[in-house]
């Protein structure tokens, strides 16, 4: 049977895994701006699902390697060989701001 | 207080692959901005990686070279951060599985001798591209060229206890990249940059202070005066009461001091992960045996054999095989008929000593010196069987060099007239010349004046314009001198 | 005729009883009308679609001509497509014109298909009702005040009024399947690696699996046929020997087509929660299935109830790390007004993401930030091989596994979209074989009270697409609910 949230909500009180503090960072390190109230409704919509992450933290898994790919393939390795034409011109026509082939940023201070 | 210091160094190789990392576009060396940048180079939406196996290949030629375990397995995991010359705003890297562990470095420390050098680790990460900081109406211009270029980033054990030993661990680990082929070394274009971590910490204390980490030194000599200039704010810090921040800093030479970099004390969380694009790495037995049986004898190796074969003293022997175009020149010159019988250390001496002079003032590599291994081997046989004296030689080479009679030491020993003069009877009427014509010397040496004996050496050697045997002449002086 | 499925029209174009032109030209004209209703589509290309489907003609005429050739097809619009606009349903690449093509389009190109335009998805795949888009949500051909489903909204839509007889999309989720139960079509997504990864602009790298809706099961073999292939671009790409996906579906099995079949039955897919209309035509179809002579045996899955928490782990990691890339440099939208590089990143994200997308970084960023890799990254693909191991237990006793696709059916435009959790749920079903890599079909099998389509979903393990394909088409050779097109759309 799969639970809805309902029931997670009468069977497991847990503690609330995402603080709005963690919204900011996560925002910061992610570098979208997000406002006071933006945070707060984020939390807000998350609950439900880091409740729901929550349960699945408590299953046993002593012992279980992770999965990290559907199949056990190993890597394929490419000939070393230069392959690729200049495109510039082509990849560029999307570019927001271009001088003289360079992409332009504001400057970056070090 | 008597103060440790504690060194690590990470190093980042660019590895001479004609092709990137994880795409098919280019390496070569400055190229119009962005014209070896391919889709998967800039990002583009959709794009992927696959793995060059020239890469792999030469880091398990690095793994080999300082005798550490190749993984069998390795994994390639992402770090995430944002900078514009970081087009996927993640950098793909090797994280908990690096593909070489353990191996070490031997070399020749300054204050503690012979010693091995441990490294932690060896992986494969791709290169990040170039911030133009000219002024582009007060924009940064980022060209992507060198993104996605392979590096191979050494992490040493901090076993490192001075600017001086860094700086030789450092030139070392330079020549041992060139030497077996994985990197140019250019230091000039970033093929070889390195990371020091620094550390002081009481004589004695087994701890480890607060570290800093001083970032892409791309050169020996500001190493050098980077190293000095942290451990000295680090101790005066210390002394003063000061608490040590563990932070990243940049060299700045202009000013010869380090300087905190500000962005970076926003504390970096790179979140690695496994990259869901690339499964893991698997090297196979096989395919390091064939790289094993395809490596070039090893500096250390060839520089004990050096010791044994040729006779030639240790330190010459390391200096020798510090490049391996010079351990070849010198075992050529060993090797040629006329170099059978040449006494190794004499051979070691010319060429780290007149060879690597006249090369310096030319300006050119040894594989480039216009006197050739069997040539330079002729003219050492002349100095051995006293054709010519050592200083002669030097005439000789020099005639050589410029490519005078066709750049042969007996042709410049004919043609010049030098050969040395070793006949009995007219070294005795030199010395009776020389004699006569000094009896004040004379009578100074007579009176008890060791050094008049000199002075009249000298003087028959500038009658002969250095041609005579100066042992014969001396000799006949004594003997004459006596009775 | 022009509403008819893949392989009804290329019999047709290949008897010369319709023109390829003609067949384009017609849709194009559907699309026209239907697409301010729908708004299944953000990019038509006529000429480039008339100028394919004279191509196509010529080579029937040649009789050079394959299965698909002459066919219109539409993409998802995650789907890098050289020289079309693609825009992953988002302002960031609102006007961004792709400099290349997938390696599933340029195969679908190669066998003939007709490209006549990018269609509309929830925003970088994420969602599961197409209300996610920039550009507004795709309505439902069976009741246009209803959703069509995600991410692939837009393809299902297009295939449910038939506007084009097939579509491709993206499944991460669910996101082919679940949009084909909510539109009353089949969507089928292969095994992970099958189909090159190469173009698809990605949202979760280890999840994402391209595949194709059409009106049947046969239909999306014949595609599937054409999108599967070794790349070496792609180093997750499988190198296998070729597959004829349709082999089983031809051949002649008699009365009892599905005997030896056996087909495995959770109870999890089984219990309350799930409507009870749906509930009545799965338990119907599965009296269908025993008649064609397949036998049924119930199972448990004990992990699968932790499907959705370990996909809203790992897929919002690996997402919140592909979408790095999107950061106003080198291509997509910038802000227009920043004060320094921080602030251009800042806010260049803030306006080119929605709402869902942004929100899913933020999941996607702490999960993997320092201290609690271990605790939530590390742990939910723990929890992926003990669901995986479930249904490797299961496939030792059972051929295929059967279910409903989704809890519900499609629901009014603006009912969950105030409550992220109540919209996740809808994958409850189908999230399980992404996390596995294993192959699943969703093919029509009702209606609800309301006239609203009804999914059953049919899995399978690694590689077992011809399988899974057989069942579903032997179902179809036996009901008509795939036959059905919306009163509002029907020719």
């Amino acid at each position: 049977m799969i639970p809805y949230p309902a029931l997670f909500l009468q069977r497991f009180l847990v503690i609330m895994a995402l603080s709005v503090d963690d919204v900011q960072r996560a925002a910061h390190l992610a570098r979208i701006e997000i406002t006071a109230a933006e945070a707060i409704d984020v939390q807000n919509k998350l609950e439900g699902i880091f409740r729901m992450i929550e349960r699945m933290r408590a299953v046993d898994t002593t012992g279980i390697v992770p999965m990290s790919h559907a199949q056990d393939v190993s890597l394929s390795l490419r000939e070393d060989r230069a392959t690729e034409s200049d495109q510039r011109t082509l990849y560029q026509r999307n570019a927001p701001a271009v001088e003289d082939g360079l992409y332009l940023v504001p400057k970056v201070i070090e | 207080m008597k103060w440790e210091v504690v060194i690590g160094l990470e190093t980042h190789t660019q590895l001479s692959t004609a092709s990137k990392i994880f795409s098919g576009a280019s390496t070569a060396f400055a190229a119009a901005p962005n014209s070896q940048a391919s889709a998967v180079d800039i990002a583009l939406p959709g794009v992927l990686p696959v793995l060059n196996k020239g890469a792999v290949e030469r880091a398990i030629r690095f793994g080999l070279a300082v005798d550490g375990t190749i993984n069998k397995r390795s994994v390639f995991a992402r770090k995430n951060y944002f900078y514009p010359d970081l087009p996927k705003g993640y950098q793909i890297s090797q994280y908990e599985i690096p593909v070489v562990r353990g191996g070490s470095i031997a070399i020749v420390s300054p204050t503690r001798g012979a010693i091995k050098v441990a490294l932690t680790r060896a992986h494969l990460e791709e290169d990040a591209g170039k911030s133009l900081h000219e002024d582009f109406r007060g924009m940064t211009g980022i060209d992507l060229n060198r993104a996605g270029t392979p590096l191979l980033e050494i992490v040493s054990e901090p076993d490192l206890r001075s600017s001086e030993e860094a700086v030789v661990y450092a030139k070392t680990l330079h020549a041992l990249v060139r030497w077996i082929g994985i990197c140019d070394g250019n230091m000039q274009e970033g093929s070889f940059r390195c990371d020091a971590n620094v550390s002081v910490r009481p004589g004695g204390e087994a701890k480890l202070g607060t570290r800093c980490e001083i970032k892409n030194l791309n050169s020996f000599r500001f190493m050098h005066q980077a190293i000095e200039f942290e451990v000295r704010r680090q101790i005066e810090l210390i002394e003063d009461g000061g608490k040590m921040v563990q932070e990243t800093r940049l060299y700045d030479p202009d000013r010869n001091e380090t300087r905190s970099m500000r962005s970076k004390e926003d504390a970096q969380d790179y979140r690695y992960f496994p990259d869901p694009d690339l499964p893991p790495l698997v090297i196979d037995g096989a395919w390091i045996e064939r790289i094993r049986a395809e490596m070039p004898e090893l500096p250390e190796p060839m520089a004990h054999r050096f010791v044994a074969d040729y006779s030639v003293p240790m330190p010459d022997a390391v200096q020798l095989t510090w490049s391996r175009e010079t351990a070849r020149y010198f075992e050529s010159a060993m090797q040629a008929p006329v170099g059978a019988h040449l006494n190794g250390k004499t051979a070691a001496n010319w060429i780290l000593g007149e060879i690597s002079a006249r090369l310096n003032r030319d300006g050119i590599e040894i594989e480039q010196a216009p006197v050739r291994p069997n040539e330079f081997a002729q003219l050492l046989a002349r100095v051995q069987d006293n054709t010519i004296s050592g200083s002669i030689a030097k005439e000789v080479l020099d005639a050589m060099w410029a490519g005078e009679n066709g750049g042969d030491a007996d042709a410049v020993i004919a043609a010049k007239g030098l050969q040395q003069i070793s006949d009995a009877g007219a070294i005795e009427r030199i010395v009776d010349d020389v004699l006569a014509a000094n009896p004040a010397i004379v009578a100074e040496y007579q009176a008890g004046k060791e050094r008049a004996f000199n002075s009249l050496v000298g003087k028959a050697m500038a009658t002969t314009k250095g041609k005579a045997n100066p042992a014969q002449v001396s000799a006949i002086l004594k003997r004459k001198l006596a009775g | 005729m022009i509403t008819s499925s893949v392989a009804e029209l290329s019999r047709a174009l290949n008897a010369r009883r319709l023109s390829s032109v003609e067949l384009t030209g017609a849709l194009l004209d559907r699309i026209d009308a239907a697409n301010r209703r729908l708004n299944a589509f953000l990019t038509v290309d006529r000429e480039g679609a008339l100028a394919q489907a004279r191509t196509a003609d010529a080579r029937i005429a040649a009789g050079t001509s394959s299965a698909l050739t002459g066919i219109p097809l539409a993409h998802k619009d995650v789907i890098m497509t050289e020289g079309l606009r693609t825009t992953c349903g988002s302002r960031m690449l609102e006007n961004f014109v792709a400099p290349y093509s997938a390696y599933v389009a340029e195969r679908l190109a190669h066998a003939g298909m007709v490209l006549v335009g990018k269609t509309n998805m929830d925003e970088f795949a994420m969602g599961s009702s197409n209300e996610n888009s920039y550009f507004g949500p795709v309505r439902n051909p069976w009741n246009t005040t209803c959703v069509a489903g995600g991410s692939s909204g837009g393809s299902a839509a297009a295939v449910a009024a038939r506007l084009v007889p097939a579509a491709t999309g993206t499944d991460t989720g669910g996101s082919i399947r679940q949009p084909a139960a909510l539109s009353g079509i089949s969507g089928l997504k292969p095994t992970y690696g099958v189909c090159s990864r190469y173009g698809l602009v990605a949202f979760a790298s280890s999840l994402d699996t391209p595949g194709a809706l059409g009106q049947t099961a046969e239909d999306c073999a014949l595609l599937l046929n054409a999108m599967a292939g070794h790349d070496v671009r792609d180093s997750t790409s499988l190198d296998r020997p070729k597959e004829d996906y349709t082999r089983l579906l031809s051949a002649n099995a008699g009365a009892k087509p599905l005997a030896g079949v056996r087909i495995g039955l959770p109870r999890e897919y089984f219990g309350a929660g799930t409507e009870s209309d749906i509930a009545n035509a799965i338990e119907a179809a599965i009296a269908g299935f025993r008649s064609l002579g397949a036998t049924t045996v119930e199972l448990s899955l004990p992990n699968v109830e932790y499907s959705l928490p370990v996909y809203y782990v790992i897929s919002p990691a690996e997402a919140s790390s592909n979408l790095a890339r999107f950061d106003g440099v080198r291509y997509g939208h910038r802000a227009a007004k920043y004060d320094d590089l921080m602030d251009m990143y800042k806010k260049t994200r803030a306006e080119g993401f929605g709402a869902e997308v942004k929100r899913r970084i933020l999941v996607g960023t702490y999960v993997l930030s320092h201290g609690y890799y271990d605790a939530y990254y590390l742990k939910a693909q723990q929890v992926r091989r003990l669901i995986a191991d479930d249904f490797q237990r299961a496939y030792r006793s059972c051929d295929v596994i059967v279910g409903p696709t989704s809890p519900t059916t499609a629901f009014c435009l603006g009912d969950n979209t105030d409550d992220p959790v109540k919209m996740y749920l809808n994958d409850i079903f189908t999230i399980a074989s992404n996390l596995t890599g294993t192959p699943a079909i969703s093919i029509p099998c009702g209606f609800d009270g309301k006239g609203l389509p009804i999914g059953l979903q049919i899995q399978g393990n690694a590689f077992a697409e011809a399988q899974v394909l057989n069942v579903a088409h032997r179902y179809q050779q036996m009901t008509d609910w795939h036959r059905r097109i919306p009163a509002e759309f029907a020719p």
